[in-house]
């Protein structure tokens, strides 16, 4: 089907019935529980796992297949937004031309930044991004302000002259984001019982948007463009002394990887009409990295996963406060009570940074191969004692895959 | 496809639940269950106080958020009541808002403005809130003020100081207590020239980000206009830590005062390097060199430790104010946390009473009636004196602080002393004045 | 003229804070080769060391003066420190005073056992693994640290004050003949450079003259033939890690007069140091000290009035600038080995 194989085809219809469905599986908890605290079915964050799923799918392109660490790739997410939000003010808030000259801009811009950078490898490769990008913040934040709003970020006014769109809502608003006239924050509430899902339709087109980029994706993976990137990544110099030269494929690889990230930036925009320069402080790529390295790095499903928990933990566990926390454990003895909420405390609330860490840690000492290789050896596990009931003949070629 | 700006509880809350029974799943469509976002149809009400919990301001965000639960209290009528005793408004009886009872949510910014309106937007399509209301700096204000412009909910902003909040990126749904860089400037500019005489040349650092610059516009116009000279105005970036390099050429250029348009880690660090290199203790054209910082806030002047004795800035509020307001305000305040609050702690606390009020005073939790009931509102008994809520851009007008650096703190939060209460018809301007100039309010939005 | 002496003297103090960090990263790379992200936490680590022992100095117990009251008007509780009571409070004072180079004495031990235990804890099982891996590993470790110390010691920065002996500045500039008042420089800031100085002499001296040194300095070359040698290198490397925390962490103590410690100092220096180290040359000691000091020079000199109105933004970039030019045209380094991470 449409170029795969039957592994991977399975693969994309999972993760499309699973993203399609997600209003109802980031819900499972009824509104007025307690436990309505770790839903996370509502429109932003639910956009913000499918967008900064994006961004790790194409940062796996360049990292995951040819092992180069970028440090810098928030800067193309960066520019993304800025394009996607000029587009808004100067054109109309119809997202398409946003989207794409957020991806043309980023492109171009990952084209002279991959130029330079990829003259070195390894660790320079990644202090020239590094570099790169930090020069995008810096001068974002102060010297371009004209063009990028520095501090306070780029937005939309009532004087922006929209000369395709309208410029004024007739209640005197901005207008706010749309696809032909379906506004990106509208949403649908369904209720059942006590439960409530909302169905948001800047969440289904960064679904669709999502499905598409991933679909692109595979098919890079398995292409031969894909296996020569592979072929970097075990030995570059095997590579280049076969005769063929590698620059090319890093240059096309860094630029589609580029797009990626400023694909999600000018959704972000889309979905939130705002550009601020501190998308591209180096702490937002070493975020990337992490959600990459998180999930899985090489693998198809991993970066959406990692970048899948850092959001919920950014979101959800950040906003667990003292009060929260005492509410839950109010059924124990007074003494045990507060003992259990000052021990957990540090953890939680504004603490989620700490607990980022820790798991950070944890999944690079034990699971190099991140959350992916995680569920790997659970299935392995299981695998292995249902065979082991069976036949003793068991074969391990299966875990070298991915 | 319907068009809802998401209400959770909401929904539910109006009788959603009662519809639906319990054995057939029933679905429903929020289409018209609500006015405007976020209707409160149940018993409570819930605000959103989102302020930096991580990043370099937690601190600051710390006392907001302490702030937040006290005005909670308060609201719900527990506590000793604090300013709801001294308030000249007295719509607000201790019963919650509207009779509904006050709940919150909390969320973290983390000083950054993609960070500050994802928990906004949580804040909003996950919890129902009708408000929200913190931050600790103009970015984040600005961003999360336009957020709630859009959103339809009402934005009670926290700690912020550029011109920008209620200038170009003004919006009819926010609101800002705090005082701004321009009335900095106008009640510094008598103090120093008091204190320093009227010939003086001033050499500024400045922050370079968009609160940097007004500041300094605002310090530069209201001194020029006393006949000070500005030597040179120098940029620093955000990220430097070490301003040594910037402060050694102060002296070569032959100004007399040093002004520090920094705040934060960025103040703390360019005072400390200040005083380091000596400039308080030189003499320049005969005259005893000086520093001044327009914007102090006492959790920064302990972080520069000593190096803030006998320096001039100014400050929206102090705990050591001996009006009714703030007597009453610290009292609860300290009895509660055992330390006075900061000048963020008591702008949060102060926005949360006006929200309430404005709610009861309308009688409705409707953004735009809030923001009829708040427009050019009059009111007295919350620290600074009267104070009005201009219409035109809904920025609070009132007493202006003048700050100096204790000599000889008798306590470790004794450490600034008010040297001047400026009056408020000293620091109003024109709501076209040029320092403001662009940007529309717009129209209120309920989000129906 | 004057104005050039003064940027280089600014840039040789600010260079000697980066040259100390980038020695230590540079130690453990040379010998370890671990890139290390949590040398940053280090050297933030070594602050708070200063800020513990200032605090731990000046403990107190409470005594009630009924003639003061606090702000809420109750009589006012007065700390009063314990040395004051064991020493009287004039050699109370004094210790209190000097209570940043006190800390000198106990963070050298105190660091050294704080890296001994990462290496043997956690980069041990990294040597065999990519750089990517020990970049992320240590990254993690990084917020982790810096984490703790916020929570012990919150957000806001801690002042940390000199002794009253080197408050203020002298005037350089009448010294060596120039007009009053043209060269200020502050007395702490010449101790710092003149600390690091010897910090940096004491560690070459270390590497150079001493028989231990020696080995590390074989194992550097040539890691296995010194194993095959019946050398037990890897306790040395061990013992090298520490060394490089102790750098890191001096580096951190005495500069907590300089700029009041906050949780996050470590990082504000990481992307830096790195930058540094690669200038100067991946593993190359002598390259990581030239280049600390040359960019320190070359980022006050970015930051004089002129230059800015002439490239605006130039104060904001210089130092990445820097750093692309160099990597492009000689990526070795200003004086690193040919073939040390090179393409």
């Amino acid at each position: 089907m449409f170029g795969l194989n039957q592994k991977d085809g399975q693969l994309i219809l999972i993760i499309a019935i699973l993203v399609f469905l997600a209003p109802f599986l980031l819900n499972p908890f009824p509104v007025e529980s307690e436990l309505a605290q770790f839903n996370a079915g509502y429109p932003d964050l639910m956009q913000r796992f499918i967008i900064f799923g994006i961004f790790a799918i194409g940062f796996n392109i360049l990292f995951g297949l040819t092992g180069y660490l970028s440090f810098g790739h928030a800067a193309f997410l960066g520019v993304g937004s800025y394009s996607a939000v000029w587009m808004f003010k100067l054109l109309s808030m119809n997202i398409i031309p946003a989207v794409i000259l957020a991806v043309l801009v980023s492109g171009v811009f990952a084209l002279v930044i991959g130029y330079i950078s990829l003259r070195r490898s390894g660790i320079y490769f990644s202090i020239l991004t590094l570099a790169f990008a930090q020069m995008s913040f810096a001068l974002a934040y102060s010297v371009l302000t004209p063009i990028t709003g520095g501090e306070t970020g780029l937005q939309l006014a009532l004087d922006d002259p929209r000369i395709l769109g309208q410029q004024i809502t007739e209640q005197g608003n901005i207008p706010v984001p749309s696809l032909f006239g379906l506004e990106m924050r509208d949403s649908m509430d369904v209720v059942i019982g006590p439960w409530l899902f909302t169905f948001n339709v800047g969440y289904y087109v960064c679904a669709i948007i999502m499905m598409i980029s991933f679909y692109i994706a595979v098919r890079i993976f398995r292409s031969p463009f894909g296996m020569m990137l592979r072929a970097i990544k075990s030995n570059q110099q095997r590579v280049n002394y076969t005769g063929l030269y590698s620059r090319p494929y890093m240059l096309a690889a860094f630029v589609v990887s580029g797009m990626y990230a400023g694909l999600a930036g000018g959704l972000m925009a889309a979905m939130d009409p705002l550009a601020g320069a501190e998308r591209m402080f180096w702490t937002a790529s070493g975020e990337v990295v992490l959600m990459t390295i998180l999930g899985g790095a090489g693998t198809l499903i991993g970066p959406v996963l990692g970048a899948g928990m850092i959001k919920y933990m950014e979101n959800i566990i950040s906003k667990i406060n003292e009060t929260i926390l005492h509410e839950w454990f109010r059924w124990m003895p007074d003494g045990i009570e507060d003992l259990v909420v000052t021990l957990i405390y540090p953890f939680i609330g504004k603490g989620w940074h700490l607990t980022l860490g820790i798991i950070f840690m944890v999944v690079v000492i034990f699971l190099p191969g991140g959350l992916v290789e995680g569920g790997q050896r659970i299935m392995r596990l299981f695998r292995r004692r249902s065979k082991s009931r069976n036949t003793t003949n068991s074969s391990d070629t299966f875990d070298s895959a991915s | 496809m319907s068009k809802s700006d998401v209400t959770r509880r909401g929904i539910l809350q109006g009788g959603a639940i009662a519809s639906a029974g319990f054995a057939v799943p029933t679905i429903f469509s929020a289409n018209r269950a609500s006015a405007f976002t976020n209707e409160p149809t149940g018993s409570t009400a819930t605000l959103g106080f989102n302020v930096p919990q991580t990043g370099p301001y937690a601190d600051e965000g710390a006392d907001e958020l302490r702030a937040y639960k006290l005005a909670v209290e308060h609201l719900n009528g527990e506590g000793d009541g604090g300013m709801m005793n001294t308030f000249s408004s007295k719509a607000l009886n201790g019963n919650g808002i509207l009779g509904k009872k006050v709940e919150y949510v909390t969320g973290d910014t983390q000083t950054k403005s993609d960070a500050a309106r994802a928990s906004a937007k949580s804040m909003i399509e996950k919890d129902g809130a009708v408000m929200i209301t913190g931050g600790s700096s103009s970015g984040v204000a600005v961003a999360v003020q336009a957020l709630c412009q859009e959103a339809g909910v009402i934005f009670m902003a926290g700690l912020t100081h550029s011109n920008d909040t209620t200038g170009k990126d003004k919006r009819a749904n926010g609101f800002r207590h705090f005082f701004n860089s321009y009335m900095s400037g106008a009640a510094l500019a008598p103090v120093l020239r008091n204190a320093y005489g009227d010939d003086r040349k001033a050499y500024h650092l400045t922050a370079d980000y968009n609160w940097g610059y007004t500041t300094e516009e605002a310090v530069r116009s209201s001194t020029e206009a006393l006949g000070w000279e500005t030597v040179n105005a120098v940029k620093t970036p955000l990220t430097e830590t070490d301003f040594s390099s910037y402060i050694a050429p102060v002296l070569q250029s032959g100004a007399d005062v040093l002004v520090l348009n920094h705040y934060g880690g960025n103040m703390v660090n360019s005072l400390t390097n200040a005083v380091q290199f000596g400039l308080r203790d030189k003499e320049v054209n005969s005259k005893n060199f000086e520093i001044v910082v327009p914007l102090y806030s006492r959790l920064m002047a302990k972080g520069a430790g000593a190096n803030v004795k006998g320096i001039l800035g100014s400050t929206n509020w102090h705990w050591s104010l001996q009006d009714e307001g703030s007597k009453a305000f610290v009292r609860s305040f300290g009895t509660k946390y055992g330390n006075p609050p900061s000048q963020a702690a008591h702008t949060c606390y102060v926005q949360a009473l006006l929200y309430a009020d404005a709610v009861e005073r309308a009688g409705s939790f409707n953004p735009c009636a809030v923001v009829e009931a708040l427009e050019g509102f009059y009111f007295d008994g919350m620290g600074n004196g009267p104070t009005l809520y201009r219409a035109k851009d809904h920025q609070c007008f009132k007493d202006v602080l003048v700050v100096k650096g204790k000599e000889n703190p008798s306590n470790e939060f004794d450490l600034l002393e008010v040297v001047e209460i400026t009056p408020v018809l000293q620091v109003i301007y024109p709501d076209d004045h040029p320092q403001f100039s662009g940007g529309a309010l717009g129209t209120c939005n309920s989000g129906a | 003229m004057d104005a050039i002496i003064l940027q280089i003297m600014n840039g040789l103090d600010k260079g000697s804070a980066y040259a100390l960090i980038a020695l230590g990263l540079t130690l453990i790379f040379g010998t370890l080769g671990v890139v290390n992200f949590a040398h940053g936490a280090l050297f933030m680590i070594g602050a708070f060391c200063a800020v513990t022992i200032s605090r731990i100095l000046a403990l107190s117990h409470q005594i009630i003066d009924e003639s003061k009251t606090d702000f809420l008007g109750n009589p006012l509780k007065v700390d009063v420190p314990y040395v004051y009571e064991w020493f009287g409070s004039n050699v109370g004072d004094a210790i209190i005073d000097w209570a940043v180079p006190i800390s000198i004495v106990f963070t050298i031990p105190v660091m050294i056992f704080l890296g001994v235990i990462m290496e043997r804890g956690l980069i041990k099982y990294f040597y065999k693994r990519p750089h990517a891996d020990q970049i992320l590993v240590t990254f993690g470790l990084a917020i982790v640290l810096q984490e703790i110390i916020k929570y012990f010691f919150g957000a806001n920065p801690i002042p940390t004050p000199a002794p009253s002996a080197f408050v203020g500045s002298f005037d350089f500039g009448a010294l060596v003949g120039f007009d009053t008042n043209q060269i200020i420089y502050p007395y702490w800031r010449l101790v710092y450079f003149l600390f690091s100085a010897i910090v940096i002499a004491a560690v070459f001296a270390f590497l150079q003259f001493t028989t231990f040194g020696m080995v590390v300095r074989a194992g550097m070359a040539d890691r296995e033939t010194v194993g095959l040698l019946g050398i037990n290198i890897d306790r040395k490397f061990t013992i090298m890690f520490g060394l490089a925390a102790a750098v890191a962490g001096l580096a951190g103590v005495m500069y907590t007069p300089i700029n009041s410690p906050n949780y996050h100092m470590g990082m504000d220096f990481l992307v830096l140091s790195f930058v540094v180290v690669v200038v100067g040359g991946m593993g190359s000691l002598p390259g990581a000290v030239l280049a600390g000091f040359l960019l320190g020079v070359l980022q006050s000199f970015a930051s004089m009035a002129v230059i800015i109105d002439l490239i605006p933004g130039i104060n904001q970039v210089i130092i990445y600038l820097v750093a692309i030019i160099i990597l492009l045209t000689r990526p070795r380094g200003l004086m690193g080995q040919k073939g040390v991470m090179e393409d």
